[in-house]
């Protein structure tokens, strides 16, 4: 068999219709500021918060095989960074949204050095642990109102037109590039590396990748784009305590997002960050019945179901939306 | 200076508390490789357990505490048989994230039920005397009675890992779990009685806890936390490290809400870590 006589096939028909779908969806998102009001803006933020928490996670524990319960500590992180930057020296806070994931990538950097010295179940206590200390460090921090926190006085300086449009595209460029992120370095020779790590830790050190330095940086970039999402997210809703930016309750939420939208796809957490705020917005009412109802199923999905919804839906009618693998085909 | 002297000490009791909340976790890991991220929070329901058992029964904690033990117990054995064990060898994602959904499950449940309030089991007489060791210093009953019940427990742990059959059984299942079976041993049946006995282990726990302080449905992470920092101080898989991980935690909290109340965790936080940098063995590793 000769090299040409095959040829890799890296798009699927259903991949090929979804990038012009995705294509325009992204164009008519962008234009939501023109003809939307703010509830909805603010909303559709949150949302694409959602969405880039769950890429950035799935790319953690879907891929990365490191399961952290901690990733709240650099939501909060880059929270605080957008009020210490806006508040305190007056940095204009679009720009505070990238220097947050910066930030966070620079802080994730010593504490990879640290948590990463826990294995398996025990790096993931371990990751709470250390939100647990940052949450704790900023109670005690006056500066920033300690256990009560503080608003976003900077945002009132900025006019309600040009303030809601901006934080609103902004969000939709970090969802949007988190999901380009993941799926170009996916497809890349280092996505390929971290699927076989996810796949077998112990088969791909022996063909030679480097699964530790591979870990590393997928903690940072998760980091990061946590970060940007802290930035993003306190933008929107202008006031920020410590009790509430490093809640674990926002481990919670992406976890099941992934987990019932499907681990290890790219697919699989925007179908649950859809579900997940489908379900909210009916089931707002039930309160933490919400939290159990969502916490059960996650159970039952992973006992029953590990691939999660889109795993069910590829498997039956052979989908991909984001093909990251290559695949053979005989040229005719 | 006397003052310190009492701070050590409740510092060194309250660590009893945090060794026995540690043994469960570090039995479960020892045993099946596995953390279950719900710890906390199943030690929070053995409290709230006993709470509803004296509010029912009228019955006194310690009354209620064999009851709440065998409800534990049978609950672990059933979680182990019936939930976790189907998910072994998937790799190690599934039992954490069911764990994890459990903890968030039984958390909100408690809050449902129980509302947001701070609990507290109701065991007047045992534990408000106290035991006078001279002038200023006085060592509460009930603080002793728990160290000392950490202590008597943990010997016998490790009495029935070291001499009884389904302790040599336990040891080969965490050995090697495939060879087991060709000797006869049930390895499934082997993880469900290790975690009924570390629910056991952790709803005296609860029931101890919820006699010394009030308890919220919220409480449950911390709890998981303190135990898992403990297990880190000490070393993994050392019995004895982890007692002594539990005491150094306790003190190292007790002595920084004395310097400030909003350093006391972050004391215990900050010695967790420390060794993490420093000894990332732990304190008292065990040596093969």
């Amino acid at each position: 068999m000769s090299a040409a006589a095959t040829a890799v096939e890296r798009a699927t028909r259903a991949s090929r219709i979804g990038a012009w779908a995705g294509g325009a969806v992204l164009v008519g998102a962008c234009s939501v500021p023109l003809w939307s009001d703010s509830g909805t803006m603010r909303l559709l933020v949150e949302f694409f918060c959602f969405l880039v928490m769950a890429q950035m996670w799935n790319l953690l524990a879907g891929y990365g095989g490191l399961v952290s319960i901690g990733q709240q500590a650099y939501l909060g992180l880059g929270g605080y960074l957008l009020f210490a930057l806006a508040n305190h020296a007056g940095v204009n806070p679009f720009l505070c949204v990238p220097l947050a994931g910066l930030f966070a990538a620079l802080v994730a950097w010593p504490t990879a050095k640290l948590v990463f010295r826990l294995r398996g179940g025990y790096f993931a206590i371990g990751t709470w642990a250390v939100a647990e200390v940052f949450r704790l460090l900023l109670a005690n921090v006056a500066t920033f109102g300690g256990g009560s926190g503080q608003s976003l006085m900077a945002m009132a300086a900025i006019p309600r037109a040009v303030r809601e449009p901006a934080a609103y595209l902004l969000a939709l460029a970090a969802a949007a590039g988190a999901v380009a992120a993941v799926y170009l370095l996916l497809r890349s020779r280092h996505g390929l590396a971290l699927t076989a790590i996810r796949d077998s830790e112990r088969a791909s050190e022996s063909q030679g990748i480097d699964v530790a330095f591979t870990k590393f940086w997928v903690y940072l970039v998760s980091a990061a784009g946590f970060g940007v999402v802290g930035a993003l997210y306190y933008m929107n809703i202008l006031r920020i305590s410590p009790n509430a930016a490093f809640d674990v309750n926002w481990s919670a939420y992406v976890i099941f997002i992934v987990v019932i939208g499907g681990i290890g796809t790219i697919e699989g957490p925007i179908l649950g960050t859809l579900l997940f705020f489908a379900l909210r917005e009916t089931l707002a009412a039930l309160g933490s019945w919400y939290l159990i109802a969502l916490g059960g199923i996650a159970v039952v999905v992973m006992l029953y179901a590990p691939g999660g919804l889109w795993g069910a839906l590829a498997g039956r009618f052979g989908l991909q939306l984001f093909p990251v693998g290559r695949r053979l085909r005989r040229r005719q | 200076m006397i003052g310190w002297i009492d701070t050590l000490v409740q510092g060194v009791l309250l660590g009893g508390l945090y060794a026995m909340f540690a043994m469960g976790l570090s039995l479960i890991w020892g045993v099946m490789r596995l953390v279950n991220i719900a710890h906390g929070d199943f030690i929070l329901l053995a409290a709230y357990l006993a709470l509803v058992f004296g509010e029912t029964a009228n019955l006194h904690p310690l009354a209620a505490a064999p009851l709440v033990v065998a409800a534990m117990a049978l609950l672990g054995y059933w979680l182990q048989r019936g939930v976790i064990n189907r998910t072994l060898g998937k790799g190690l994602l599934p039992p954490l994230l069911i764990t994890f959904g459990l903890s968030v499950v039984i958390q909100n449940l408690l809050l449902e039920i129980f509302s947001a309030d701070s609990r507290a089991l109701r065991a007047e007489r045992i534990t408000t005397g106290s035991l006078q060791l001279g002038d200023s210093l006085a060592v509460g009953w009930f603080p002793l009675g728990v160290f000392a019940a950490a202590i008597v427990l943990g010997l016998a742990l490790q009495a029935v890992f070291a001499r009884s059959a389904l302790g040599r059984a336990l040891r080969a299942t965490s050995d090697d779990q495939e060879t087991v079976r060709l000797v006869g041993i049930d390895d499934r049946r082997m993880y469900a009685l290790a975690t009924a006995i570390a629910f056991a282990l952790m709803a005296l726990a609860g029931v101890f806890l919820g006699m010394r302080t009030s308890f919220a449905p919220s409480d449950g992470p911390a709890n998981l936390l303190f135990a898992f920092e403990a297990v880190v101080i000490g070393g993994l898989g050392s019995f004895w490290g982890t007692f002594a991980g539990g005491i150094l935690l306790g003190v190292a909290q007790t002595v920084g809400f004395r310097l400030d109340p909003g350093w006391g965790l972050l004391v215990g936080h900050f010695v967790f870590l420390a060794v993490l940098l420093f000894r990332p063995q732990g304190l008292f590793p065990r040596t093969r």
